[in-house]
Order: structure tokens, then sequence, then C-alpha cells
């Protein structure tokens, strides 16, 4: 079942009104089913196996199991996710592990700035430069063709 | 009826979707917008840091021309669409997007986007026109510039919203309808103008893996058709409909081969060792000059490939161990030095899946392939609709003034056929391989002209009170199908009153897989399955008003697979109407199995009116030699 929760770590995310895994799934598949205070994934035949819900999990309750019509059993890839880099460790059917390390931002989340720090340089609405252009182009004016 | 509380918002420019384009939209428009004393709105399906096609990540920029740096130019980029699409794209589009996708290349760098640098601080280049990145976070930097500009300039955005109609007023869009999928509420967005950037569609033909994998599609399975239905109910005329993607990439996970192919120059061979790509170079000869250009076109490179594959020379494989030896050979009389480009080219391989496709590292680690040791096999997947790749499907839009020759320009650029509707993305067709950056750029130069359409045609449409009490009960109709007849059955999904969206969705995927040339019938058709997949198709969509809902979540599924029961109409009449083989690698007409430049150098538009389908042959007109 592609991405699954495992129920000794899931806290339903504390009986808030939706869970981080419900927040974030592109597909809608994750449920909070309220009586186990348990999530679920409603339709693993529909999941893209984006590992989302898998990174944003507080718990890190949920896993993903290699989809079962094709993917040969045992096999696992596990992401951890921080603030400036990613952590995955795949474990191969044969046992044999390997560890990556990738950098995901090189700015603090939340600074992203509209305008990239290159400012209204363009305030003309009928120009066909857009309005940080041509300086965030890095060239002195708008490429056309001359009619 | 089900009893939805109706919610109006009242606002000046509506952005559909949040992917790529919608960010891009939003971050540009806001600035205008704002300006101008305007709002902007943006209403997603899903949660922006995670929602469209990047969702999950992505190993590469596929767009940037680098014009700076003198090697390139826009035109240099016209002339690499149109061979790839086989003479077949508006250049003035293209050309737009490609003087603009470098600044946003420099916007993501700025937001955060870790892009691959060589010693001497320049980006690396994958290919040409690709910039390697590390980019896992991709879509949640381009989000947070998005959402920080609406927020910061008095605009406002909507999650969990999932959009059915266009609210009309005569032949002006005036907004948008649609119902949460959280709470039990209908929403009547209300706006001047209106963006559609939701996406292109998945799982309109069967995929390769029916069973749990039947989610692991190359593009996303949440890209329903939303933005070609949305802009064809509209009125807008549509273009390249015929022009669907066929991926060649890692069997069954659909992994990336860009960087095995362009990176480490890695070799495609069949089970007897040959190389199609060298074997075949005759069979280029017979597609025109389209045969003769470098890089060969993505569609022809396909063809020789399953020319392989229906000879029974199968399975072809990426040689990605003798790629990997032949560039760690030139570090082999320094040992440190060649176990350190080992280790090196190790973790690029695996982070190339790691950022934008995890089920191909969890393919590999359960069949325990190491790329450096062994080979593995590459398949052409299931049929695609993605204007913003190396498909073309999308709405016809107006060009830039300064690059459109008249027949292509009707005041603002990236405005459809339908006064005040704008599309972006895979909304907008003709204009292919913009892939996440042109997409952002072209959502970026369609956000400024719309802020120019809405301050020349500042009024509010008129919005008919009947048609949004319509357009409300068309809306929930299967929540009602469902509640009036579901208890006849013990079974909620076996019930002779309704049918449920999982099986309508392997209904319309039968019919486009076995009569409209999908992976069972070797991508082959011709005019009487075609006709056939009409009638059968004539059916399914009598049925649709058939479709029941249990919940929120199948009312959305319900809704989705109308969207992809359109794009398949469209689809099937453009492949009809097209009377030549012309992308042998996406599909091939038997009945008409040869490129004809006389007749079919055009694009085919069609357009959807009063329940009637108009065909049409539109001339090309270049603007690059």
């Amino acid at each position: 079942m592609p991405s699954y929760v495992i129920l000794e770590k899931c806290d339903g995310c504390k009986g808030q009104d939706k869970t981080a895994c419900m927040y974030i799934c592109p597909n809608d598949l994750m449920v909070l089913d309220k009586e186990k205070m348990k999530a679920f994934n409603r339709a693993p035949e529909m999941c893209w196996e984006c590992y989302n819900c898998v990174k944003i999990c507080p718990q890190q309750a949920i896993d993903v199991r290699g989809y079962a019509d094709f993917v040969p059993m045992g096999a696992s890839v596990v992401p951890l996710r921080g603030s400036e880099d990613i952590m995955w460790t795949v474990k191969f059917r044969s046992g044999m592990v390997k560890r990556f390390k990738f950098p995901i931002r090189t700015t603090p989340e939340g600074s992203a700035k509209p305008d990239g720090g290159f400012g209204e340089v363009t305030t003309d609405l009928a120009s066909q430069c857009l309005y940080n252009e041509p300086d965030a182009l890095r060239l002195k004016e708008l490429p056309t063709i001359k009619k | 009826m089900a009893n939805f509380e109706t919610v109006e918002v009242t606002t000046d420019i509506l952005i559909c979707g949040g992917g790529m384009a919608a960010c891009g939209a939003a971050v540009e428009a806001s600035y205008w917008a704002h300006k101008n004393g305007l709002k902007v709105t943006l209403v997603d399906k899903a949660a922006m840091d995670r929602s469209g096609a990047v969702a999950m990540g992505l190993s590469a920029i596929n767009q940037y021309v680098d014009i700076n740096s003198g090697n390139n130019t826009c035109e240099d980029y016209v002339r690499y669409v149109r061979n790839d699409l086989m003479g077949i794209t508006r250049e003035d589009l293209v050309y737009d997007i490609a003087r603009h996708v470098d600044s946003t290349v420099h916007l993501f760098e700025k937001w955060g986007l870790p892009i691959w640098k060589d010693e001497k601080g320049n980006y690396v280049h994958e290919g040409r026109w690709q910039l390697m990145i590390n980019g896992e976070s991709y879509k949640v930097i381009v989000a947070e510039a998005a959402k920080n500009a609406l927020t910061q300039r008095g605009g406002e955005y909507f999650e969990r919203v999932f959009i059915t109609h266009p609210l009309m007023d005569g032949d002006r869009i005036a907004g948008a309808v649609g119902f949460s999928t959280r709470e039990e509420k209908f929403y009547v967005f209300k706006a001047k103008a209106v963006l559609a950037a939701m996406g292109g569609a998945v799982h309109v033909f069967k995929p390769r893996s029916s069973g749990e994998g039947l989610g692991r599609a190359w593009y996303p399975p949440w890209n329903s058709g939303s933005s070609l239905y949305f802009t064809l109910m509209a009125g807008a005329e549509q273009t390249c409909q015929e022009v669907r993607f066929i991926p060649v990439r890692f069997k069954d996970a659909y992994g990336p081969v860009g960087a095995w192919f362009l990176l480490f120059k890695s070799r495609a061979t069949n089970a007897m060792g040959g190389e199609y790509m060298v074997e075949r170079a005759a069979e280029l000869e017979n597609w025109g000059s389209y045969g003769k250009v470098k890089p060969i076109p993505a569609n022809l490179r396909n063809y020789l490939g399953m020319l392989d594959e229906l000879e029974g020379k199968g399975p072809i494989y990426m040689r990605t161990e003798e790629a990997i030896q032949k560039i760690a050979e030139t570090y082999k009389d320094d040992q440190k030095a060649y176990k350190k480009k080992m280790k090196e080219l190790e973790a690029e391989a695996w982070e190339d899946f790691l950022d934008m496709t995890i089920s191909q590292a969890i393919l590999w680690a359960g069949t325990n392939v190491q790329p450096e040791e062994k080979s593995s096999e590459i398949a052409a997947a299931e049929p695609y609709f993605i204007g913003s790749h190396s498909g073309a499907s999308g709405a016809w839009v107006s060009g830039p003034k300064d690059l459109a020759p008249p027949e292509y320009f009707w005041g603002y650029e990236y405005m459809s056929t339908v006064k005040g509707l704008f599309c972006a993305g895979d909304a907008s067709g003709a204009s292919s391989h913009k892939f996440s950056s042109g997409s952002h750029a072209e959502g970026r130069a369609a956000g400024k002209s719309i802020v120019r359409f809405v301050v020349d045609n500042n009024t509010q449409p008129n919005v008919d009170a009947a048609q949004v009490a319509a357009l409300k009960e068309k809306t929930l109709k299967p929540l009602d199908i469902f509640a009036a007849h579901g208890a006849k059955s013990s079974d909620p999904n076996i019930n002779p009153e309704f049918v449920k969206p999982k099986m309508f969705m392997f209904r319309l995927q039968k019919i486009m897989d076995e009569y409209a040339g999908g992976v069972s019938a070797a991508f082959r058709t011709n005019k009487a399955k075609l006709e056939r997949a009409l009638e059968l198709l004539n059916w399914l969509k009598e049925d649709s008003e058939k479709l029941a809902a249990e919940d929120l979540h199948e009312l959305m599924r319900c809704h989705e697979n109308i969207q992809r029961m359109y794009q398949a109409e469209a689809h099937v009449r453009t492949i009809l109407f097209r009377e030549e083989t012309r992308w042998p690698g996406y599909y091939f007409r038997s009945d008409f199995p040869k490129l004809d430049e006389a007749n079919w150098k055009c694009f085919v538009n069609c357009t959807y009116k009063n329940g009637q389908w108009e065909m049409k042959k539109v001339p090309i007109i270049s603007i690059v030699d």
C-alpha cells in the first residue's frame, strides 16, 4: 500500500482537526480515523509515492512499501528532512544499506522575497518587461524580434 | 439537493491552480494588481507547498536559455522546439517564454533553490538547455514566494477547493465555481478575469501498472484534465489536442532518463546488444526534414525504440554501468581520485531519483540494482496530456504584441479566445518545452497581461443567480444520486442506478487504450477504431450523468473523471481529423502511415459549443528562419 501508517507511532496529530499528512497529500488520500485516532491512506492505488506525508509527519509514523504489483519485497527508502538538507537511508532487498545527504535550500524557511532582491525595475504596465526585468535577466534589455 | 452552504468570494483576478504556472502568475500579478488597486485570489485543490506536477521535487531545470552567456538565443530555442514538435509550434509563444525564463531561474536561485555550480561558479548544465539542481524542495520554495507575494500585496489564497465549472457573462468569463474537499461548502468566485493553470491530464489512458501501481504514472495522477475541461466549457478554442506525450523512462517506476542520456552520456541497447539509434538511423529518412535535425525529435527517438520492441528485440536497457565506468576511467591512474569520482557519480545517480521519483529508488533497492554494476530497463510509458513538456495540447492563446503575427494577436498575451480567460502552463497549447521553469515564466507573463486586461476592462461581469444555482446542482449531483439510490443494494459500489468514479475511470481507460492507440495497441490506431471510440465515449458521456459519490473525496473523483472524459474526446476527434502520421513515436495512424507536409503542416484547433464539436485547420506562421 504505497504509503502506510505505523500504528504504534501515529498519534492522529493529537486530535487536531486535520493531521499533517491530510494537510499535505496532493491527492487527498490521507484521512484520520477519529475513533482510532490513526491516519490512513484511503486509496493506495492512487498514491504517487511522492513521500510528502512521510516527510511532514511529526512522529515519523508514515513509511512507504513499494507497489506490490511490481516491486520485490524487502527494500525501504527512508528520508529525514531538515531545514537545510535531507538524509536518505536506502535499504536493499539484499540487506545492503546506503546513505545519502543532499541540500534542499540555501535560505531560511519563509524568507523568499517575491522580487528576489532585484527590486522594481520596470514600472510601466504597457512594457513587455516583467517587473524585475531586464535586471533579473542579467541583460540590458528584453530580447525581441524586429518585424 | 445536498445541503451545502454557498460561499461567495468577489475578487478582481482569479488564479485557478497552484502549480508552477499559477505560482509565477501570483508573483507577477500581485505586484501589478496592487499598483492598480486590484486584488488577486488564488485557488488550489491541494496545499500549495506540494501541489501540481513538481509536488515531489525535481532533479533538473529543463529550460534555461542562458542568453547572458552569449551561447544561446531565443531564436535557437524556437528552432529546437519547432523541430522537436515536427514543425507544429507557436513560435511567438515559445520565443516569449524563452526570453523570460532566465529571470525566473534567477529568482528561484535567490529564493533558495540550490542550483549546481562548477568550480568557476557557473551553473552545471545537464544538456544545452538543462541545469542540475538539488530540487527536493523546489515546489516548497516556489510556493513560498507566491504566497508571500499574495499576502504582502492584499491578495489571498484558498487551498483544498476544487474548481468544477467556469462562470460566464455571455462571451466573457465571470469567475469559477467549485467545492471544498474538506467541508460542505460550495464556492462561487466572481472575478473580472481568470487565469486557468490547472495542469494537464493523466489516467485518460490505461496505465501499464493496473494494480497497486496504478498511481505510479510518470506525470502525477492528480492531473485530471481540469484546465482542458474548464477552458473548453467556457468556449475557448483548443489546439494540438492530438499532440499527446509518451515519455520513455526507466521501466515501471518511471525514473528520469535525462541525466543518464545527457549528463552521463549513456547508450540504450536492446536484448541483442544492438543500438536502435544507430541500427535504425535509415528510418529517420522517412520523416522529412525533422528526421535530419539534431537533437533528434523525442517522438522519433521513441519510435525507433518502439520498432525494436515490436520486432521482439526488447528489453531495451539503459547502459548505466558502461556510462559510469567510462566517466570514472579518466581517473583510473589515481586510485584515490577514482574512488572519489565513483562515490560522487553514485550519489548523483541516486539523487536524480530521490529528488523526483522516489519509487524508482525503491525499485532499484528492491531488485538490488547498483547502477555502476548493472543496466536497467527503459520503456515507453502510457500517453499523457502535458503541453508544458514534449506534448503540445492546450488552449489557443494570443501572443505578445511585439512578436505575434496579426493572426495570432488579439490584445492580451496568453488570453484565450474567451474574453478575460487566460491560460498558462499545461493549460496553454502549442508552446511545448517550457517544463517547470518555463511554465513559471509563462505564468509571470500571463500574470502581467491579465492585470493589463482588467485595467482596460475594469467592470465586474454580471453573474446570473440562475446560472450559479444550476452549477451548484450540477456540481453536487453525484452526492444526490448516491443519497437517492445507495440504499438499494448491500454493496455501495455495485448498484444498477449509478456508477462510481473508479469504475467509470477504468471504462474510459479501456476505450482509450484499445481504440485510441494506448499501450496495448502499441500506440497504433485508425479511422474505424477512432469512430468506435467515439461511439463508446458517447455512452460513457450519457452515463456520466449517473456518477455517484458517497463523500467529498469521491465527489472530487467524479468531476476529475468527467474532465478526463472530455480530454479523451478532444484527443480522439483531433487524431481522427488529422489524416496523417506526424509524431510516430506518440501515435501512429495505420491508415495514413506517412508524414503529409503538403496537407497537414498546420495546427488542428477545436471548440465545443452547445454540445457540438468544430474542427479546423489553422495555418502556421513562422517568425524565426
